[in-house]
């Protein structure tokens, strides 16, 4: 398909010129982010630092970790990640294949299938969602954060689909030795459905470990915020701050705001590492899931 | 017989799951009831009836006609780029020989994707402010500091151009894995007719395309009332509320901080009816135009 001609070359340049400036602007926010959070706060204000850091420190990351409101909200959060997903990792399988099934292996497949297909097309809105969770007494426990996503619809299509994909002698053959459905499916199934288990597991640990919104809502006492809604918080208290402090000669505000903004940057920098560490098995896991999601039946 | 013994398994393992979305999905539902209601915490979804009252209150508010009209935009918007961006990126990396360059810039432009907007929206604050490193790249050229967060006229189009950013690594890998797919003989058979680059993309790689193109465009419909709560809520503030307050911002200032739970069930009732039509009108039409069922 290559052409040694000299428009073609100009081209492949100007064409890796331009994904490169692209790619490079998915990037660069978060190094200058990273060169913030290292360096002294005084030239951060003094907007010196770009993407290495100035006067190397770790003082931004002590100020994070001081006084332990980042650690208790990282630990709600890491309590939520475990248990959410797991909540959704035993539903998901639990309800995906009595789906993969068809409607005469399982009689009112095609019904159980709508039940759920319809959550995906509506849904009660945020108020009437929000009356239930707080009428059930859920607010301020860390199951209002877990139970109302707990079937993850789309996901657990994408696993029921993988499920079709596996060749039915090797149930047929477990089922004539006698195995009951629940030991073909935890005996037979799962060993297969690794792959497939953690495609749809990555998921669910984004969805939750980005999930900000229903922190803040269900959570009365700040003490109970996961680490996306505690970063959230201070998000806004370092707007206000920013706000209230524009115009204003008092140095001390001034100071303050200074280690603010260091502090925030090892902050969200903290927050982000998880998804980073998962990235790569993201990456490699999302095509697959793509790929299979499309394959409906 | 024996089929259904074996049967009663496959129902018990359906049970939880449908437990637990009969209460978090379809009680939710039925509570959409209390927009026709004047709500009391004590009588719960049984409160007293008044009609279509609540419907009356919001459409005489100038604030939510004008969130309906923002959220159309930002979202029609967001629709448009979100879906050219990426088209153009999944070609300009098509032409790429090295497959090693393509997957580098594929790792690139994908991470901000699984970035929550809580992160993203602290970077942006970051990077977009008065002494932010993108206006001090402007003030090279002498372009005098942008407000970008904090002027009512630019506030959209940050919201457009960041949620474009963001988001555009996915589409990419999308039409990208489609591009992947269409037969390398069209393409040589094109070469010894003497056709160009640029014939071989306008010939043939677009129309092979235009199958997905269609029906990402036809899926999106269905979202566009959806303008990005996480992301607006994150970076607005009261200046920006005329022309960046969409209605799901709306509905969580009305409803829960100021606790008017009927008022902001209408308005989520609303939003809910004309999304519900968007969606099935697009299913029609992903039907009918690109032969895709979802069902």
């Amino acid at each position: 398909m290559q052409y040694k001609t000299k428009g073609n070359k100009i081209f492949n340049v100007v064409n890796i010129f331009i994904l490169t400036i692209v790619s490079l602007t998915c990037i660069l926010p978060f190094i200058n982010l990273l060169a913030i959070s290292f360096s002294d706060s005084a030239a951060v204000s003094a907007g010196a630092v770009g993407f290495v850091p100035v006067d190397f420190t770790l003082s931004a990351y002590e100020y994070a970790l001081k006084g332990g409101k980042f650690l208790r909200a990282l630990l709600i959060s890491f309590e939520r990640v475990f248990l959410g997903v797991g909540i959704n990792l035993i539903l998901m399988i639990l309800t995906a294949y009595p789906l993969s099934k068809t409607r005469k292996q399982v009689t009112g497949r095609s019904v159980y299938m709508v039940y759920f297909v319809i959550t995906m097309l509506v849904s009660g809105g945020m108020i009437p969602t929000y009356l239930v969770v707080t009428g059930l007494g859920l607010k301020d426990t860390i199951w209002a954060l877990v139970l109302p996503g707990a079937v993850p619809v789309y996901n657990m299509i994408i696993l029921m689909n993988f499920m079709r994909g596996i060749p039915e002698e090797i149930e047929e053959a477990a089922a004539i030795d006698g195995a009951s459905p629940f030991q073909i499916l935890v005996k037979v199934l799962l060993p297969v459905l690794k792959p497939a288990l953690a495609t749809v597991g990555l998921f669910c640990i984004v969805t939750h470990w980005n999930d900000w919104f229903s922190g803040m809502i269900y959570m009365n006492n700040p003490n109970n915020y996961p680490l996306q809604t505690y970063l959230q918080t201070l998000l806004q208290s370092f707007e206000q701050l920013l706000r209230s402090s524009q115009g204003a000669q008092d140095i001390q505000a001034l100071l303050v705001q200074m280690d603010a903004r260091t502090g925030r940057a090892a902050q969200l920098f903290l927050g982000a590492i998880p998804v980073m560490i998962i990235y790569p098995f993201l990456q490699k896991y999302f095509t697959k899931g793509l790929v299979l999601g499309s394959v409906k039946g | 017989m024996k089929k259904l013994k074996r049967q009663w398994q496959y129902h018990l393992m359906l049970l939880p799951g449908v437990i637990l979305i009969f209460i978090f999905a379809y009680i939710p539902l039925y509570g959409v009831i209390i927009a026709f209601e004047d709500y009391n915490p004590a009588l719960g979804f049984s409160s007293p009836w008044v009609g279509l009252k609540n419907f009356e209150y919001i459409f005489s508010q100038p604030a939510f006609l004008r969130t309906i009209w923002n959220t159309f935009f930002i979202a029609v918007a967001k629709l448009i780029g979100g879906i050219v961006v990426p088209v153009i990126f999944a070609l300009l990396l098509n032409e790429l020989v090295s497959n090693r360059l393509k997957r580098i810039f594929q790792t690139l432009i994908y991470i901000p994707n699984f970035l929550s907007w809580v992160i993203m929206a602290g970077v942006l604050i970051d990077i977009l402010s008065n002494t932010g490193v993108i206006n001090q790249f402007l003030g090279i050229f002498g372009v005098g500091p942008v407000n970008f967060l904090g002027n009512a006229s630019i506030f959209p189009w940050t919201m457009i151009v960041t949620d474009i950013w963001k988001g555009f690594g996915f589409g990419t890998v999308v039409y990208l894995a489609a591009l992947t797919s269409i037969d390398p003989g069209l393409y040589e058979s094109a070469i010894l007719d003497g056709a160009t680059r640029w014939q071989q993309i306008r010939y043939i790689t677009l129309p092979l395309l235009m199958p997905t193109i269609i029906l990402m465009l036809v899926l999106a419909l269905g979202n566009v009332l959806n303008a990005g709560f996480d992301q607006i809520y994150n970076l607005y503030s009261p200046i920006v509320y005329q022309t960046g307050d969409i209605i799901d911002t709306y509905v969580y200032r009305l409803g829960i901080e100021q606790a008017q739970y009927s008022v902001g069930a209408a308005i989520g009732l609303f939003k809910s009816a004309v999304s519900a039509v968007l969606v099935l009108t697009s299913y029609i039409l992903a039907d009918k135009c690109a032969g895709y069922k979802i069902f």
